[in-house]
Parts: C-alpha cells; sequence; structure tokens
C-alpha cells in the first residue's frame, strides 16, 4: 500500500507544495500583526496566541499532507463511498451531539480535541461524488443529446444532493452549503453533462438569482429579512452586517496603492474590523500591504488554481481528474467567495480565506486536499494500479 | 471534450481573479485617501480642551467670576451599530425623541461627538460611568463651567454664558464653534466674549471601537482667556441691591469727569448661575413668566419720561438763554390756565424765583420758563446734555435705546400737526413726548456738573475717551443751579431731605413721573408714578454722579433718594477702604525695606 519510489521525488509537484505553504506562511505573519496585544489606558490587552496555534496546525497539515501523498490516491477511490458514509454520519452526529458557538452547531468534541466535521466532510464528498461520477459510463457521441441526465438517478440525487445539503443547512452552515451546490454543479460539468441540461440548471441558476432574490427580497419587512439572514447565519448579527462590511472596505481601501506596512495596520488589533484573523484576514494583510502586496497574494492564488485544473488535465485516469477539479474548485469557491465579502461585493457569509484564514480544522482539511491534489499529479505517469 | 472542460474552467477563474483585481483597484488606488482618512477618523478623536475664561474683576480687584469645572456627555455613533435609544434616554434622564432629535442634525458625520447633556452632577456621572460599556461611543467631557460669586448683583452687566441663539448662528466669529458650545451672553461676558474666551487646547488620541483612549498622539494646551477688569465697585452694587428691596427699577453711577461708570444695576435681577450649565427649562419659565422681566437692562434697555430731573436741563437752558432773570419770581398758586387748558402743580408754593422753584420743584415757574424758551430751545440744551440720543455706553450698545426730544420740526413731519404751547408746558417738567434712559440722565448731570463736557459712559477700565463735544456755560448758570440742587437735599425746603448724608454732602435732583392722567388713577401699583433722583458728590468737588429711577415707586424724594444717599455711601466707604489698603500695603513695603 505506501510506495515510496524514487519517480515520487522526482515528479514532486512543488508549485502547489510551495504555494499552499507561502500562502500558510503568510497567513500566519498577518494572524501575528492582526492580533498583537495594544496598549489600553496603559494596560497590555492580549489575544490567545492565535498565530502560534496556526504554527502547530501547519506543521499537523504538513505530517497528514505527505502521509497522503505517500498513499497512492487509488485507495481513496476504493474506499470512497465507505469515506463518504463516515462524513454522512458525522453530520448526523453534530446534529444531534454537536457543540453550539455563535448561534452554530458545527463542532464535534472528542476528549480535548474539538473539530468541525463540515471541514472534512466536504473533502470525503469530492471523492465520493467523484468515484460515484466515473463509475458512471459517460455518454459520448450519438447518444449526446440525451446527456447524462439518465445516469444522475433520483437515489444519487438524493445522496449525494439532498441529504447532505439538508444536513449541513441545518446545523445551520451558509458558507458549506454553497460549496457542497458549486461542487456538485462544477463535478456534474466536468463529468460531461448534457449541453441542454448544462444550460437549463445555468440559465436557471443565472436568472433567478439577479430577478427572482431581490423581487423576494424586497417584498419583506426589514425585520423580516434580519430574521431570515439570522436564520440562516446567526453568526452574521443583522444590525452589524452593514458595519462589517463598511469597516473591511475602509480596511482595504486604507492600504493605497503600497500599503501602511506590516505592523502599521490600525483597523485589526484596534478592533474595528471583526473577525480580524479569520473572515476578514484578507482585509488585514490589504491595509497592511497594499494594491501591490494583495497582487502577489492573489496571484499565488491564481498559481495554484490554475495548477489544479493542470494536474486534473493531466490526470492518469477519469477519478483522479474528477478529485482534483473538485478539490482545485473548492479552493476557488472559498476564495472568491471570501475576497468578493471582503471586497463588499458579496453578503456576509462566514466562509474563511484557504490556508490564510485562522483554523485548526480548516487548514488540516485543506492540507490534505493540497496533498490529494500533489498525489494525483505525482502518480499521473503509473500506469499500473497497486 | 475533457481539455475543453478544463479550459473554460481556467477562463472562469481568470475572470474572478480579474474582477477581483479591478475591484481593489477601486478600493485601493481610486478611492485609496478616502478610506485612509475614514480610517484615520476611526482611529483619531480630536478632543477639545476647553480653555479656562478669563476671569472679570471689579474696580478694586475683587474678582466677580470664578471658572468650576462642570460636566456633560457626549457620544460619538459608530455607522449604523445600534444603540439602544430607551436605555439610554433613561439613563440620562432625557427624552427618547429629545437625544434622536439631538443625533438626527449631526447625521451625516458620524465621528463628530454629540452633546447630549450639560451640566451632570456627580450622581449622574457615576451612573454613567458605570454603564458606560453598554453605549460605545458615550463619554464625559470636562469643561469650563462659571460661577458668579455674587449671584443677582450686576447680573445684567455681568453677564452670562449661554447657548448661541439663532440670531447669533450666523455669526462670522463663532463659525468654528459647535452650535451647543456656551459662549458670553449679556453685558461685559458677552462684549469681552473674544478675550475672554481664550483658544482650546487639543488632544488628539487613538481609540478603538469602543470609543476608549488607547493613546494620545499629540497635545496642544489651552491657553487661558485675558481677564478683564471693570469699573464697577461691586460693593456699591450691592448696597443698590439691597437699597431697592422687591422694587424695579435702575441705578447708574458715574464718574461725572470721566464717564467712567461706578455703578450700573437694574432691578429685578436674575441669578445668571443658572445659565451657566446650560438653563433648565423650569428656570427659564420662571424668567420668562416674569412680568416685570428681569432680563430686561432697565439702565440702558428702558425709557421713561425724566420728569422733574428734567427741570436742571430747562434751568440751564433758561439762564443760558437770559429767557428770565434768576431772581424773578413767579407766583405759584398751584396751578396755571393756558387758554381752555389747565396746568397743575404738585403744591401751592406762593410766590417763588428760580432757586426755589428747583428746590421744591415748582412745576408753574417752569412752564412759565419754558413757554419763553420755546420747545425748541429746550430741544436744543437737551440735546446737548445728551438726551435723544445714544449715549455710545461701550456695554450692551446695540441695545442701548435712545430716549425722545421732540421739537416743531418733529410734531410737524410725524404728526402732521403743529406744536402746541400746552406741550411745551409739559415738556419743560420733563413730561409728555420726553423719553430718557437712567444711563442718559446720569451723563446729562454729568454734563452739567463737569462744566459742560460730554464724555462716552464706558465699563472697561482705561477706556476713557475724550469728551466729545462740549457746551460752555456761564459761571452764574452753573452757580445758582449747583446752589439749588445742593439745596434740594440740604436745604429746609427741598424735596430730597431724604438724601442728606453724614459723612458726604450731596446734591440732586427728584422727579416723579406720573404714568397716568391723575383723573384715571386708580389703585394699586401700576398706576403708582415713577419715582427718579439724579444727584451728584460731593458738592463742591463731585466725583460720583448718578441716577436712580424706580418704577412704580411714588415721589422721587422719599423713594429714589434714600437710594442714592446708600449708593454715594457705599461709594465713599469703597473708596475709603482702598485707600487704608494701599496705604498699608506701602507701609509694609517701607518696613521691610
Amino acid at each position: 500500500m505506501i510506495k515510496i519510489d524514487r519517480r515520487l521525488i522526482k515528479n514532486f509537484d512543488w508549485i502547489t507544495f510551495l504555494c499552499v505553504v507561502v500562502l500558510t506562511a503568510i497567513g500566519i505573519v498577518t494572524i501575528y500583526s492582526a492580533t498583537r496585544p495594544i496598549m489600553i489606558d496603559g494596560e497590555a490587552v492580549t489575544h490567545p496566541d492565535y498565530y502560534l496555534k496556526q504554527i502547530v496546525w501547519l506543521l499537523i497539515g504538513l505530517t497528514a499532507m505527505f502521509a497522503i501523498i505517500s498513499i497512492d490516491y487509488i485507495w481513496l477511490f476504493r474506499f470512497s463511498y465507505f469515506l463518504y458514509a463516515i462524513g454522512l454520519l458525522l453530520l448526523v452526529i453534530v446534529l444531534f451531539a454537536g457543540k453550539t458557538t455563535m448561534g452554530a452547531q458545527r463542532w464535534i468534541s472528542l476528549g480535548p480535541i474539538s473539530f468541525q466535521p463540515s471541514e472534512f466532510f466536504r473533502l470525503l464528498f469530492i471523492i465520493g461524488f467523484s468515484s460515484y461520477l466515473s463509475n458512471q459510463v459517460a455518454n459520448h457521441g450519438h447518444n449526446q443529446t440525451n446527456g447524462l441526465s439518465g445516469n444522475l438517478s433520483v437515489k444519487s440525487l438524493f445522496i449525494f444532493a439532498i441529504l447532505p445539503l439538508v444536513l449541513v443547512i441545518n446545523q445551520p452552515d451558509l458558507g458549506t452549503a454553497i460549496l457542497l451546490m458549486s461542487l456538485f454543479a462544477a463535478l456534474s460539468i466536468a463529468k460531461g453533462l448534457s449541453r441542454k441540461l448544462l444550460t437549463t440548471i445555468l440559465l436557471i441558476a443565472v436568472i433567478s438569482v439577479p430577478f427572482l432574490g431581490p423581487v423576494l427580497w424586497d417584498g419583506l419587512r426589514d425585520y423580516q429579512k434580519n430574521r431570515i439572514i439570522a436564520f440562516i447565519d446567526p453568526a452574521a448579527d443583522p444590525s452589524g452586517i452593514g458595519y462589517h462590511i463598511a469597516q473591511s472596505k475602509i480596511t482595504i481601501g486604507s492600504g493605497g496603492a503600497l500599503g501602511k506596512g506590516y505592523f502599521n495596520g490600525t483597523q485589526g488589533p484596534l478592533r474595528f474590523l471583526p473577525e480580524k484573523h479569520t473572515d476578514f484576514v484578507f482585509s488585514v494583510f490589504a491595509e497592511e500591504w497594499g494594491f501591490l502586496g494583495s497582487l502577489v497574494l492573489l496571484s499565488i492564488y491564481l498559481i495554484l488554481f490554475l495548477r489544479g485544473l493542470d494536474t486534473a488535465l493531466k490526470a492518469k485516469d477519469e477519478v483522479g481528474r474528477l478529485i482534483a477539479t473538485g478539490i482545485t474548485a473548492m479552493f476557488f469557491v472559498y476564495f472568491s467567495v471570501n475576497i468578493g465579502m471582503t471586497l463588499g461585493m458579496m453578503p456576509v457569509v462566514g466562509v474563511p480565506l484557504p490556508f490564510v484564514s485562522y483554523g485548526g480544522t480548516a487548514l488540516l482539511s485543506n492540507f490534505i486536499a493540497a496533498g490529494i491534489l500533489i498525489n494525483i499529479r505525482i502518480r499521473r505517469f503509473e500506469l499500473f494500479y497497486p | 471534450m475533457v481539455s475543453k472542460t478544463i479550459k473554460i474552467g481556467s477562463y472562469i477563474i481568470i475572470g474572478v481573479f480579474l474582477v477581483i483585481v479591478f475591484r481593489l483597484w477601486q478600493l485601493q488606488i481610486m478611492d485609496g485617501s478616502k478610506f485612509k482618512s475614514l480610517s484615520e477618523n476611526n482611529r483619531l478623536r480630536i478632543i477639545k480642551t476647553p480653555a479656562p475664561r478669563g476671569i472679570i474683576y471689579d474696580r478694586n480687584n475683587i474678582p466677580l467670576v470664578k471658572n468650576i469645572p462642570a460636566f456633560s456627555v457626549s457620544i460619538v455613533l459608530d455607522h449604523d451599530r445600534l444603540v439602544d435609544m430607551d436605555a439610554l434616554a433613561a439613563l440620562l434622564g432625557l427624552k427618547k425623541e429629545e437625544i434622536e432629535e439631538k443625533l438626527g442634525k449631526k447625521n451625516n458625520s458620524s465621528f463628530i461627538p454629540v452633546k447630549l447633556k450639560h451640566g451632570l452632577n456627580f450622581e449622574e456621572i457615576a451612573r454613567i460611568e458605570a454603564r458606560k460599556s453598554d453605549f460605545p461611543g458615550l463619554f464625559v467631557e470636562t469643561e469650563t463651567g462659571r460661577e458668579y460669586v455674587f449671584g443677582k448683583v450686576g447680573a445684567h452687566i455681568i453677564g452670562h454664558l449661554g447657548k448661541i441663539n439663532p440670531s447669533q448662528a450666523t455669526n462670522y466669529d463663532l463659525r468654528h464653534f459647535p452650535p451647543d458650545a456656551l459662549i458670553g451672553q449679556g453685558g461685559v461676558e458677552s462684549l469681552f466674549d473674544s478675550e475672554l474666551r481664550g483658544i482650546p487646547g487639543e488632544r488628539i488620541i487613538e481609540v478603538n471601537a469602543t470609543g476608549r483612549e488607547l493613546r494620545k498622539i499629540k497635545e496642544r494646551q489651552p491657553i487661558k482667556g485675558r481677564d478683564v477688569t471693570i469699573s464697577i465697585d461691586i460693593n456699591i452694587q450691592k448696597s443698590v441691591e439691597d437699597a431697592f428691596g422687591a422694587k424695579a427699577g435702575a441705578l447708574v453711577a458715574v464718574n461725572p469727569n470721566s464717564g467712567e461708570i461706578l455703578a450700573i444695576e437694574s432691578l429685578p435681577s436674575f441669578d445668571p448661575n443658572i445659565f451657566s450649565n446650560g438653563i433648565r427649562h423650569k428656570d427659564w419659565k420662571e424668567i420668562i413668566d416674569n412680568k416685570k422681566n428681569p432680563m430686561l437692562n432697565r439702565a440702558i434697555q428702558s425709557q421713561y419720561p425724566p420728569a422733574s430731573t428734567f427741570k436742571i436741563i430747562t434751568a440751564v437752558a433758561a439762564l443760558e438763554e437770559g429767557v428770565i432773570d434768576p431772581k424773578t419770581r413767579i407766583n405759584c398758586t398751584g396751578g396755571i390756565g393756558y387758554g381752555k387748558w389747565s396746568f397743575g402743580c404738585w403744591k401751592k408754593h406762593g410766590s417763588v424765583d428760580m432757586h426755589n422753584a428747583i428746590v421744591e420743584s415748582c412745576d408753574v415757574y417752569f412752564y412759565e420758563v419754558g413757554k419763553r424758551l420755546g420747545i425748541d430751545k429746550i430741544y436744543k440744551y437737551a440735546s446737548a446734555f445728551g438726551l435723544g440720543k445714544k449715549t455710545g455706553i461701550d456695554i450692551m450698545n446695540s441695545s442701548e435705546k435712545k430716549g425722545f426730544i421732540p421739537n416743531t420740526e418733529w410734531k410737524q413731519a410725524k404728526k402732521g400737526q403743529p406744536w402746541y404751547i400746552g406741550e411745551t408746558f409739559i415738556a419743560s417738567i420733563g413730561q409728555g413726548y420726553i423719553t430718557a434712559t437712567p444711563v442718559q440722565m446720569a451723563m446729562a448731570l454729568s454734563t452739567f456738573i463737569n462744566g459742560g463736557y460730554s464724555y462716552k459712559p464706558y465699563i472697561l477700565m482705561g477706556n476713557q475717551h475724550p469728551a466729545s463735544e462740549m457746551i460752555s456755560l456761564k459761571p452764574d448758570t452753573v452757580r445758582i443751579v449747583n446752589e439749588a440742587l445742593s439745596a434740594v437735599v440740604n436745604g429746609p425746603n427741598g424735596t430730597a431731605k431724604g438724601a442728606r448724608s453724614h459723612i458726604t454732602t450731596i446734591g440732586g435732583k427728584t422727579g416723579t413721573a406720573q404714568v397716568v392722567s391723575k383723573k384715571r388713577a386708580g389703585s394699586g401699583e401700576k398706576f403708582m408714578d415713577h419715582a427718579w433722583f439724579v444727584a451728584f458728590a460731593p458738592v463742591d468737588n463731585p466725583e460720583i454722579a448718578l441716577s436712580v429711577f424706580v418704577e412704580h415707586g411714588g415721589g422721587g424724594g422719599a423713594v429714589a433718594a434714600p437710594i442714592a444717599k446708600k449708593a454715594i455711601e457705599a461709594y465713599i466707604k469703597s473708596k475709603e477702604q482702598q485707600h487704608s489698603r494701599t496705604a498699608e500695603q506701602h507701609n509694609s513695603r517701607t518696613v521691610e525695606q
């Protein structure tokens, strides 16, 4: 099962590896600045040592990543349904026995360790759904007009779309729900849905969001809107939504072209910006490093995403291609929702920035995901399954 | 197929990347400076440290005001972060609507603190400090409060602090003041506001999101306002306040040789201390509802018929114009008929010459004199003594009343009627159309006793103006009238024996202004005559000239003269004390040497 080949080292995907390590390092440095102690009335007010915890999680993540690289990803394929079942089970457990923080039930405690199952579920979902899709025979050639719709049975729709969505929304966790829907769409497209079905789904999505949404939304009274927002994501304080976005825009905008300089940002440490080391970490980074620094950070993500798609393109089999696509899509969705939110282009949805935001479970799960990407790339020349 | 799908995926990724970069460019490059100043505003707060206001001293260097700390509570709103208005209203003891109104005005500049309440007591401060964390942006500020040491005494002239009123809102000098700033209102506080005010200091501090001060960035110390010494003697003011008791009226005492004001008091008065922390509604209503109008400075802003005090001017005019020999005697039978009209005198005086006519205030004598002079001559002399025009007093000069002296030209132009001789009769005894303010009467008397010089009355020490005009009076005129004025107080038949003093010699002239004609008179205070008395002392070498006016006081000799006496005696005593004090200081200095 474990086979460390010289070829594995020779073919190692340094680009993906460096991207995620540099991103995590940037994250730690930014978290350190955002949570640095400040003097209030001559008294130092300190935070817990978030950056130290994040370093520890980085080491754990690296270990997990190398462990996952050393296992041929085909084993993930072989155990995929079993893993997916475990993921669903964890979601059920969290619904009944989870810890509630900030109004949402997302955590499971195992002794001293508590983690968010949904952070791992998204990975298990990618593996499970990719395996399922790769087991289906794609319709090519003359049969194309009928599309793949026949392959997406009601049973599979229930298992891979409705069931996980219901479980996640009930937590409630809007961020993960958005991600799962995006992944479902991305993987279905990657598998090769018929153009007809694809356009229908796309049209419905495109038309309904900007038109139907506002029409329904405007018909509501303010308190009803706040209730709906509070229902979907209680962590987003209704009266504070405008405040978050306004402060985030001030934080980013005030960075200007070259930034205020490291440790010279004021918005985060002075607590004008909430969630400065988690969801709004990019704002703190952009304040201190400016447009230029942000461009560098965004470029690293761009390299990571394009490399991920390249890995999918070069994967030796369909399941590898689908998993690589899924993981890249996952990073990309989190990235664009998070950055869009901090730039005031999207509503505040509690979604972390992959690798940069503070958060142990997310970092570990992202390193495992990156490990799988590297795994798929390293083994693209292997012709035989072990 | 596969590579095409992935290619589309990479286009989507690059597209989103470009949109994000564009947005970032918008925020950081295009609007960067705007957001930068917003973040500075977030972080920095400018707190004005009020400058201690200058102290106002009286002529003997007695402080009339004190600076005391006062506390107010303000709030800085942070964007749309909600404040529980009901709880805030309950905490401050204000109505919710009041707070919302105050906040509403400042909606656009949410970083500027809005003052919610002035004049907090210590209990209120403690309550607010304890619950401050529930209301981000709420803070207590220290301001300079003003204590008026002598309360009601001299309130009109010292003035008080008050909010900028709507008519001042457009004043250029006040453009930098927040609408709720306290500025000098009325009296010396207003006249010398810019000197007294000083320059406020500034503290630029860094705050966190809850408005707590983290550190001081920059501090500029306030510069104390300049002290102002005014020419009034608070001891005279106090004695006047006592002497008036519950009566309304005014007193103006000046140095006849310079126009320096020694005392200027108007009654009823008000306590300026109730204004210094922002007046409470109840107190303001009390002042407004008082029919006697305590805010009115009767010494400057009220004009009344000067009555018999005006006879000094008629007498001077007659002697200067030579219309009557002062020895000529006129028989007073208690009245005089002219045509179908009859003009009464207050008493049957019998045969009187000019001296007796002034001493006993015979109206019949002055009817005859007035008839011989004619109204236009009376007008000429009254004007020369400064009546009918503003004295130009340095304080409250915009609201100074100028009184009125009629003449034939005016009557024809304004009323379209010729002047009637009967009107000359009553003008010559200071009634009818003639009106004057207490300050005008004090200055008119000064002009007579200083030998004809007109000065501008002033309250700021050293603000003396050279005499603007001068009328030359014959020595005989001065002698005859002076002797008579002395006899008014000191002679056996004088009308003002109540002003006789043991410590100095006082001269003067009484006046009793009719409020309504005798026939229609009812009983009750509002039908009572106004009492006047103009006086000077010492007779030989006058240092103080004054006018006393008592609204509905009754007879001038009985009511106004004793007040004048008390004021003059207070002046003499205060001066002696001052002399002995400087002598002591001088002695102690010589001993030290």
